[in-house]
């Protein structure tokens, strides 16, 4: 069976099937006599809950500190009174047992949650929810996640795992995880990868056909599990394993070291980060900087517009954090998928092509002020620079100066310390700004290619779309040249030139990003480490070459085969880490 | 007799579950029965999952009230942990 790899590594062990969802609740009518002793079998399970949470916080693993409030928040909401008081009054008035009279409070607070129009507290029902199924876990003497009686580890396997589950899973006892729901942005996916646990998720109906104590592979570089494996599949895995962990190790002993070619070409690998929290995985992985700030979480989730103060105060924290390696922040990118219930713009048919990112920026002026002065305050304390979205050509960037000479002047008026010498940058993501790069290159001082929508937007493919997804490609021969152009254009004219999108996170292309001699790339966080072992292991020379020859390709097919080609004969030991694309690819 | 105080949340995340969990948990240390008011809708202050209900992003106008023994003490306190952002940087 297959999934979507979420966190990498391979497991071969037993498997342990964690399945709320077949949890039966009966209603029993008790004796009037009986009523008291019942509300004390509630009370007692509640007790015991708070026993069994306590537990586990006293023995959370460093890593995890800060999940610690999930569980601190479960302490409050099982002694609640929406829980524990009406479930009793329940058990009295009507005379049922303690699990049916959980059951009924919480579908009375599931009601509640329900409706709640903040996504972000609708959600903690999941935490209810997970709180009243380890009382009545307690209740029916069958215990919810005995993982701490597991004397031999397991791989676990679920419908779904919310966060709750994978913080308090006894890591040591976790092979893997492999779960029917999920993605590879999921809370699972991301608790996975922060304690180096493989994990596949999104493996429909798996639950189905694997059972507790049966034997199963998973291979979280591919995203491939194997259920009852045969002796070959385990030798195989067995080795490939072995393999993996040393590799690992080798590379995170590595990713503090420079990105420099055998022949010294060297690119300075950052990481796209959102929240100032993903700072320390960044630095750990060894990011030499912020190559993308996303700012949209600031705006998003509330009824508002951040004030000034509010985005200084974030920017700060990610520039003092990071410093001295710079920062770069990206202007307010909405408006395309992500949208403001401070901000309503009425509905577009076509929001990819609306009112969004920059244009929106402009229109809305205030909005754009009070992002640009925070910015400029930030500066006086670290080293920053701004990135402009969705930029199609020169008119924009000069309204954009404009507006920036206003504000150095309010800021100077106000007798505001600022750096006069920000670097400004655009995002090559529309194709006219490819055709306008020798020009626009004049404007600025770095580039950075937007690879995720440009290829959106030059081949004209909804990603999105089922029925186009399949054609959205970066090997297309026509993004390769719009890149290399992009490259060309900012070298001449001795800016800086970087790359953003998920291509640049991608270890198998890194070779191209050599061979176009980009300056950066940035990347989420756990590519870093990857993709610097890559760079390491290239000759720059052979990828210029490798370049020339993709420049020269007809087809896609084309394209992958000189990929493959030059993967498979310059970089065999890196099979493990370009893989998953090749598996990607033949999916194609 | 009640006494109450009106209060803004400015937190940047409204009352979300941490400092949702830190009100409730505060008031609870208070003999007085308190409630949490948003546009005429009341809540029980102490019950973490009455609060999270009531929904309060960034902004939002409240009314605490508070009927007992340590009435003004319990205002005070609840007060200062909204004023202060909830003591952390969220």
């Amino acid at each position: 069976m297959k999934g979507i790899s979420a966190s990498p590594g391979v497991a071969i062990g037993r498997v342990f099937v964690l399945d709320r969802r077949n949890r039966r609740i009966f209603k029993t009518y008790i004796a009037e006599h009986e009523v008291e002793s019942e509300v004390q079998r509630l009370r007692t399970a509640v007790q015991k809950a708070g026993e069994q949470i306590q537990a586990m916080l006293r023995s959370m693993p460093d890593e995890l500190r800060e999940h610690i409030a999930i569980l601190e928040t479960h302490q409050l909401m099982l002694k609640d009174s929406m829980i524990l008081d009406k479930s009793i009054d329940m058990i009295q008035r009507k005379m049922v047992n303690a699990e049916w009279a959980l059951d009924h409070s919480l579908n009375h607070v599931r009601r509640l949650f329900g409706h709640i129009q903040d996504t972000y507290i609708r959600e903690r029902i999941h935490d209810v929810e997970d709180v009243v199924a380890r009382i009545q876990d307690i209740l029916s003497g069958t215990q919810g996640i005995p993982m701490e009686q597991h004397t031999n580890p397991v791989v676990v396997v679920a419908h779904d795992l919310s966060p709750a589950d994978t913080i308090q899973l006894n890591r040591k006892n976790v092979l893997a995880f492999v779960t029917e729901m999920g993605s590879r942005t999921s809370h699972t996916a991301i608790i996975a990868r922060s304690l180096g646990i493989p994990a596949v998720v999104a493996v429909a109906g798996v639950t189905k056909y694997v059972f507790t104590g049966e034997d199963i592979v998973v291979d979280g570089i591919t995203g491939d599990i194997f259920i009852r494996p045969d002796e070959d599949i385990i030798a195989h895995y067995t080795d490939k394993q072995a393999c993996y962990i040393q590799h690992r190790q080798a590379m995170l002993l590595q990713s503090h070291l420079p990105a420099v070619t055998a022949d010294g070409f060297s690119v300075s690998v950052q990481a796209n980060i959102e929240l100032a929290d993903e700072l320390d995985v960044a630095i750990a992985s060894g990011a030499e900087g912020v190559g993308l700030l996303r700012t949209e979480f600031l705006y998003v989730g509330r009824n508002d517009l951040p004030s000034e103060d509010e985005l200084f105060q974030a920017y700060f924290e990610c520039v003092k954090r990071m410093s001295p390696k710079p920062v770069t922040i990206r202007t307010l990118d909405v408006g395309g998928d992500k949208f403001l219930s401070s901000l309503p713009v009425s509905p577009q048919t076509n929001p990819a092509l609306g009112l969004r990112a920059i244009r929106l920026c402009l229109k809305e002026i205030d909005l754009f002020f009070t992002q640009l002065r925070a910015i400029y305050r930030v500066s006086a304390f670290g080293k920053l620079r701004i990135l402009f979205p969705l930029i199609s050509g020169c008119s924009e960037i000069q309204q954009i100066k404009v507006h920036l000479n206003s504000v150095k002047e309010q800021l100077r008026a106000e007798g505001i310390p600022f750096d006069e010498d920000v670097k400004l940058g655009v995002m090559i993501e529309v194709p006219t700004a490819v055709m306008m790069a020798d020009l626009l290159a004049k404007e600025v001082d770095f580039f950075s290619i937007g690879t995720n929508d440009l290829i959106q937007y030059s081949m004209a493919i909804d990603r999105v779309n089922e029925h186009v997804a399949h054609l959205y490609d970066p090997l297309h021969p026509g993004i390769l040249r719009m890149i290399h152009r992009s490259a060309e254009a900012g070298r001449l004219q001795g800016i800086q030139v970087g790359m953003c999108g998920e291509m640049a996170g991608e270890p198998a292309y890194t070779p191209i990003m050599v061979g176009m001699e980009l300056d950066e790339i940035s990347m989420n966080a756990d590519s870093i480490p990857k993709v610097k072992h890559i760079i390491r292991r290239c000759n720059a020379g052979l990828c210029r070459e490798l370049v020339n020859r993709l420049l020269t390709a007809c087809t896609s097919q084309e394209a992958r085969e000189i990929l493959e080609d030059f993967l498979g004969r310059y970089l065999p030991d890196e099979r493990q880490l370009t893989h998953p694309y090749l598996c990607d690819a033949a999916r194609h | 007799m009640s006494n109450e105080i009106h209060v803004t949340i400015e937190n940047r995340l409204g009352l979300h579950a941490r400092p949702a969990a830190r009100f409730s948990q505060l008031a609870s240390r208070f003999a007085s029965n308190i409630r949490l008011i948003k546009d005429g809708k009341q809540v029980d202050a102490k019950s973490i999952l009455e609060v999270l209900t009531l929904a309060c992003p960034t902004g939002t106008r409240l009314t605490i009230a508070a009927e007992g023994p340590d009435e003004l003490e319990a205002l005070t306190a609840l007060q200062v942990l909204i004023e202060t952002g909830f003591a952390e940087y969220d």
